[in-house]
């Protein structure tokens, strides 16, 4: 049931436009991968490619050891959920699921029994006669995905399979698809833009760009060392700051000292998140609050330094018990950031920071 | 006021163009009673007309089908060059006189035509007899099939044939079961609209027809034929029958649109209440 999937220097072009660039990427038996990436990244082409409905224009793909490019479409044992469902709309649910069966031509009584197994999986067995304009986003998506599995794939893959549902549905529905990845153990592969959603499930992530992959590992692998200025900025919002490295320091251009990093002389770029940012009450502090804006739970400040900006957040708890007002003086402190040289934006590495005293024993605190 | 106004002006205008007419066809018709209109059809030559005009209908509806289907299928699914200008090309026997249409075919298959002398020396005869008028139907009545499919079929895309295909459908499985059924009601639409003007098509089958009575005559030239011979009874008789078809064709369209709602509003309904129910 489970299968290795290989892509070797995969390149596909639309027109002028390389869609995929020379893409390697092997997928273990039984994993859960996400497919990361913006619109335009490539990541629907390559799934597009594994399913055989777009040929690539170089590179090869191997599903199970075998070259996917011998291998019609229905003959490669790949289950298929679409981004909009794509569910026939003139056929019930019951009709929907039975269709790979059906043009496989399996006996009737055999039919019946496989759609019924699947029906009681997805939990939809009283919706049987149901026609798909008569169900909800969440449960269309749960027949569309009984549908590929139907006819026991060695391998499944979806297109953005909770883009077009509400919030609660999708988180609802995300639980649903890792408890029962984990019961079939089957080797899954799901394309999304929403970085939370590629987190929350996948056992490896595949972060995508420009054709490209920017990177690949863990989760928390990824969080934890970005490799370059995409994958930090792709994964949340943070304060980009010009700055220069000499002998190993880093001051921002604005003339404030960021920390140390271990790169060679010469101008940068430091990345640094707003909840990395540490604010402090201080008469003596040299920056000031020129603005609070609540947001539920967390507070967003933007704080000012002559001509120097920087966004941080903070719990709204924090904020309160602080005293923080627009006006105040504050001083400011680092707890971590990525640098890189300006010229190399892919070698990203730590910034090292010296909190202020009375700050680090504050938040210890 | 002003509604009811406008209201009653539509009426009247109705039943002065509309309603009255087909009145007045009917009881011309049955004016001598119902022997006389029965045996004004039992004519040999009406009877040839009605069954030159059911073959025409017969070869012109089917040749249309398959070539409607043809194009919205290359139309919806592929970017090829020159597909804009099929698009165009498509309307071209609604925007041009069916005179004309019929004009071309002479010009094309007749005596002196382009492909005339070839045709004589081998003995076909297309303009003056069935197969001329055949082919002028069928040009006129080109685009209403695929008129009515390739909105539907653009608008509904390619996802569900992609589907099928991950699915493990082959081409023929794909056609049967997803393509024609998604596009059957406009597809049904289109035959009906296509028929029912391949039966009454006048202007370029007049042209291409040698107006032969008994031999070359569709039934809307056989009532001209009548009329001009003064047979005005049986004249309005065999106009009946294509009033009767019209009638027919309006039926069956509402029928059609009535289903169709039907269909649509269940499932509206039924979404909406089930909806509210639904737990992911």
């Amino acid at each position: 049931m489970t299968t290795e999937i290989a892509m070797s220097h995969v390149t596909r072009s639309f027109g002028s436009h390389k869609v995929l660039d020379d893409v390697s990427l092997t997928v273990h038996p039984g994993e859960l991968l996400a497919l990361l990436g913006p619109s335009g990244s490539g990541k629907t082409t390559l799934l597009r490619l594994i399913a055989g409905l777009d040929q690539p224009d170089q590179g090869a793909i191997t599903i199970g050891k075998i070259d996917a490019a011998t291998r019609k479409p229905k003959e490669r044992g790949v289950g298929f959920v679409f981004q909009h469902y794509a569910l026939f709309r003139h056929m019930t649910v019951f009709e929907n699921i039975a269709f790979p069966l059906r043009v496989r031509k399996a006996a009737k009584a055999a039919v019946k029994a496989r759609v019924e197994e699947l029906l009681h999986l997805i939990q939809l067995e009283a919706l049987a006669a149901r026609y798909p304009s008569q169900l909800s986003g969440g449960q269309r998506q749960r027949v569309a995905l009984a549908r590929a599995l139907a006819s026991q794939p060695q391998l499944l893959l979806l297109d953005e399979p909770f883009g077009a549902l509400d919030a609660v549905v999708r988180r609802d529905l995300r639980r649903w698809l890792r408890h029962l990845h984990e019961q079939m153990n089957i080797t899954t592969i799901f394309v999304t833009h929403d970085q939370e959603e590629a987190f929350d499930l996948a056992d490896r992530v595949v972060i995508m760009n420009e054709g490209k992959i920017a990177q690949e590992g863990t989760p928390l692998d990824i969080y934890r060392a970005p490799e370059n200025m995409f994958v930090h900025e792709f994964l949340g919002e943070s304060n980009r700051i010009p700055c220069r490295v000499t002998s190993k320091l880093v001051y921002a251009d604005a003339g404030y000292k960021l920390g140390e990093a271990d790169l060679g002389d010469g101008p940068a770029i430091t990345l640094i998140r707003p909840h990395q940012i540490i604010v402090r009450p201080a008469r003596s502090g040299t920056w000031a609050v020129s603005r609070i804006a609540m947001m539920g739970a967390q507070a967003r400040l933007s704080l000012t330094q002559k001509d120097a900006t920087l966004e941080a957040t903070l719990t709204a708890d924090r904020l309160l018990k602080e005293g923080l007002e627009t006006g105040v003086s504050v001083q400011v402190g680092f707890t971590g950031g990525m640098v890189s040289l300006v010229p190399e934006p892919t070698n990203l590495v730590p910034l090292w920071t010296a909190l202020p005293l009375e700050v680090a024993s504050d938040s210890a605190a | 006021m002003v509604r009811n106004g406008l209201i009653a002006t539509a009426l009247v205008f109705m039943a002065l163009f509309l309603v009255l007419p087909l009145l007045i066809v009917f009881t011309e018709a049955l004016s001598a009673g119902v022997d006389a209109y029965v045996s004004a059809i039992a004519n040999p030559n009406v009877l040839a007309a009605i069954w030159l005009t059911l073959l025409i209908a017969a070869i012109a509806v089917p040749a249309n089908l398959v070539f409607g289907l043809c194009a919205s299928w290359c139309i919806a699914r592929f970017r090829f060059p020159g597909r804009n200008l099929l698009i165009t090309l498509i309307d071209l026997p609604f925007s041009i006189s069916p005179v004309i249409a019929g004009m071309l075919q002479v010009l094309l298959f007749g005596l002196n035509g382009l492909f005339g002398p070839f045709l004589a020396a081998h003995n076909v005869q297309i303009i003056f007899a069935a197969p001329g008028m055949v082919l002028a139907t069928i040009f006129v009545t080109f685009p209403f099939v695929a008129r009515e499919v390739i909105p539907l079929a653009q608008e509904q895309g390619n996802d569900e044939e992609e589907a099928a295909v991950t699915l493990g459908a082959g081409f023929f499985q794909i056609f049967w079961r997803v393509s024609l059924p998604k596009i059957r009601w406009g597809l049904f639409y289109g035959v009906l609209l296509c028929n029912a003007r391949a039966m009454g098509e006048f202007g370029a089958v007049s042209v291409v027809s040698g107006k032969v009575f008994g031999s070359t005559d569709t039934l809307p030239l056989a009532v001209q034929s009548l009329y001009e011979s003064y047979e005005i009874q049986a004249a309005f008789a065999a106009a009946s029958l294509l009033a009767f078809l019209a009638l027919v064709t309006l039926t069956l369209k509402a029928a059609l649109e009535w289903w169709q709602r039907d269909e649509i509003y269940a499932a509206s309904t039924r979404l909406s209440s089930s909806s509210r129910k639904a737990a992911p």
